[in-house]
């Protein structure tokens, strides 16, 4: 008797258990139009952006004029970034080039009319409506910055100045290195390649063959031992050679700009085989809750002083090309410092990080698609 | 109260609804089980089993690699990547060494310790060794992995300590060993309580027994305090295998290299936002510790818990 409901309990929990998750089982999306004026501002405003991006010199007065307020969370990687918009609670991201294109192709995001920026028309004319956030003449989000991927080093340990990415791929500073733990760290590995072993013909490091694919993971596994720390964050990083725990590695300006503000001996520079470099776009989510606010927030951070004061707290380049006057007025030199006045051809030279895909772009579908560099880089850590 | 409620019961249409009630679960025993477990029981089932569900049915799902959204197509690939991919093959058992060791080290650890605050330490020392272990506990468990990020630093306390002492250097930062170390403090406690309460109830009769009989101290040890001891060791290595088992952020933080709730993680946030293979994965842990919950069972330590 007593075996026979224990039985019966089982099963009335189990099944009981089983309907709980089937009841969530259910996701209609239905995508609301292009954002082409502003209503009323909701005030508040939930964002996904860059360690950085977010600073209270910037925020609080935009709050103070809009009253819209702002929570942000920070996004380590773009994968990361994209795996929070797709949960629908964000209103808006700072999504670089390569999380920009999967939002879209998601439909994770809503398009937008420019002519809601008025600062839209300073833009670099590179970054109005480039590929990575513009598709088929509907745009997708605001360009924001960018800037490289640099080298940095501790300058009292790592004699002479580098001028290679093959420091990172050398023995010579063995257990003191650190790079991002991302996979599209793969893309500096075959830009580093396309200089270095030039046989492999590697034109975009982003559009990697199965050989080229492969060779570039060789190195990383080759580059596996004498690394230090795989970053996470950049506070991460910045912890590393404050303590001593790395002199040399891949980084953005911004912890080169938060170490130096500390007195740490650090610089950063770009190799002579050029860089790997980002370019953002603010997007806004196809389920925002607070859209007014988040085109407000587009508005707010195009303006050239916001640009110039972002620009100089992170260490990257403002699309605005009004920045620059201010960039000299805040800290003398910074404009040039920056890149902000610099030619298309500087732009040009920064290999932008993208989404790889199957498709070449050359008319040929034989490169290796994101999920394989993903697996890849699981691989290369083990 | 039980008198009260006979007498109730026997007049059942003169009490208010409270008192019939309480006449009704007085008559129905299983009534009274019932209101007693529900609210219990619902919360195991809608919050616990359901989440286990939800787990093993999304775990055969899978994923668009491009969108990101999901596809409730039953398909056993999520499987069979963990069974035949060296790379998940490396991580799981890398994790489950790693586990096996904290424990082996906390035991060894925690027995002479254990031991001396059942046995030998005065009422007021024994206090005194109760809060030292109990008080890490108190503080946030990151904060003293960051402190031990700090100890173990190029440039931290330890290597500055061996520098006063004319020691060489170490290099455990982001090492394996620094996550054994790391790993076998922070679950140091879950250790010494268990075997403390399992040497606490041994009674000194027995010793007595045991010296009266011939026993020199170590065959007292040996055949008596170890054995009596051995399912409070062993409810002790539950916690610390699990716990283990289970961390990420240890592994991310001082170390350098993925532990299972490291790909799980990264497959949840992260990565491909691939749910169904991070549930996959996650039943690796899972089965492990059935395996293990069903050893330690035989030892009888759930009855030294």
């Amino acid at each position: 008797m007593r075996k026979i409901r224990r039985i019966h309990v089982l099963v009335a929990t189990l099944a009981a258990a089983l309907c709980v998750p089937a009841s969530g089982v259910s996701s209609a999306q239905t995508s609301p139009g292009t954002l082409t004026k502003m209503g009323k501002l909701e005030g508040a405003l939930n964002l996904i952006a860059w360690e950085g991006y977010t600073y209270k010199q910037w925020v609080q007065p935009f709050t103070k004029k809009t009253g819209c307020k702002v929570r942000a969370k920070f996004g380590g990687s773009s994968d990361e970034m994209v795996t929070l918009m797709r949960t629908g609670q964000y209103d808006a991201v700072s999504a670089s080039g390569d999380a920009s294109l999967r939002l879209i192709l998601g439909k994770d995001v809503r398009s937008i009319d420019p002519k809601l920026v008025p600062d839209f028309k300073n833009f670099i004319p590179a970054l109005k409506s480039p590929s990575h956030n513009t598709v088929k003449g509907v745009h997708y989000g605001i360009s924001l910055q960018w800037g490289p991927n640099t080298l940095m080093y501790n300058t009292k340990k790592v004699k002479p100045k580098p001028t290679s990415w093959g420091l990172l791929y050398s023995s010579k500073y063995k257990g003191k290195i650190t790079v991002p733990d991302n996979p599209i760290q793969i893309a500096d590995a075959a830009l580093y390649l396309s200089k270095s072993k030039p046989d492999l013909g590697i034109k975009d490091p982003y559009e990697l063959t199965e050989a080229q694919f492969k060779a570039a993971v060789d190195l990383l596994k080759k580059q596996r031992p004498l690394v230090k720390k795989y970053w996470a964050s950049a506070g991460d990083e910045i912890d590393l050679f404050k303590n001593g725990g790395a002199w040399i590695g891949a980084s953005w300006p911004y912890q080169t700009n938060t170490l130096q503000a500390d007195k740490a001996p650090v610089k950063d520079l770009i190799p002579k085989e050029g860089a790997t470099g980002w370019a953002d776009t603010w997007m806004i989510s196809s389920k925002a809750k607070h859209p007014n606010c988040a085109v407000a927030w587009i508005k707010w951070v195009s303006t050239p002083k916001v640009q110039a004061q972002q620009a100089i707290y992170f260490g990257e380049t403002p699309a605005n090309t009004k920045a620059c006057r201010i960039m000299d007025q805040l800290s003398k030199g910074s404009c040039a410092q920056y890149h902000a006045n610099a030619s298309a051809k500087y732009f040009n030279s920064i290999k932008f990080w993208k989404t790889p895909v199957k498709d070449c772009g050359n008319g040929q579908s034989n490169c290796v698609d994101y999920a394989r560099w993903q697996q890849a880089w699981t691989d290369i850590k083990s | 109260m039980a008198v009260r409620a006979y007498e109730e019961a026997g007049r059942p249409w003169s009490g208010s609804v409270r008192r019939r009630l309480s006449a009704a679960f007085w008559r129905r025993p299983w009534l009274r089980a019932v209101a007693l477990l529900l609210p219990p029981l619902a919360w195991m089932v809608v919050f616990y089993l359901a989440a286990l569900a939800v787990l093993f049915v999304s775990a055969f799902w899978s994923v668009d690699s491009f969108t990101g959204k999901l596809t409730h197509a039953w398909t056993w690939s999520n499987f069979d990547t963990i069974i035949h991919d060296s790379t998940y093959h490396q991580i799981a058992f890398r994790t489950i060494w790693m586990a096996a060791a904290v424990t082996v080290t906390d035991a060894i650890i925690a027995f002479p310790f254990a031991y001396y605050m059942a046995r030998v330490a005065t009422p007021r020392l024994r206090t005194v060794l109760f809060v030292l272990v109990l008080l890490p506990l108190w503080s946030s468990y990151l904060a003293r992995i960051y402190a031990w990020r700090l100890i173990l630093n190029d440039e931290g306390v330890l290597n500055w300590s061996l520098d006063k002492l004319g020691l060489p250097h170490q290099n455990w930062a982001f090492t394996n060993t620094a996550m054994w170390i790391v790993f076998s403090y922070i679950w140091l406690p879950f250790m010494i309580l268990p075997i403390y309460a399992s040497l606490e109830r041994i009674p000194d009769s027995l010793l007595e027994a045991s010296r009266d009989l011939g026993g020199k101290s170590w065959a007292t040890f040996r055949r008596v305090i170890l054995p009596l001891a051995l399912p409070g060791i062993v409810a002790g290595s539950i916690f610390t295998f699990s716990l283990t088992l289970g961390d990420y952020i240890t592994p991310s933080l001082v170390g350098n290299v993925d532990f299972i709730g490291n790909v799980i993680y990264r497959n949840v946030l992260g990565l491909t936002n691939n749910l169904p293979f991070a549930a996959a994965y996650a039943t690796v842990p899972l089965v492990v510790m059935a395996v293990y919950l069903a050893l330690a069972k035989r030892t009888g330590a759930f009855e030294a818990l």
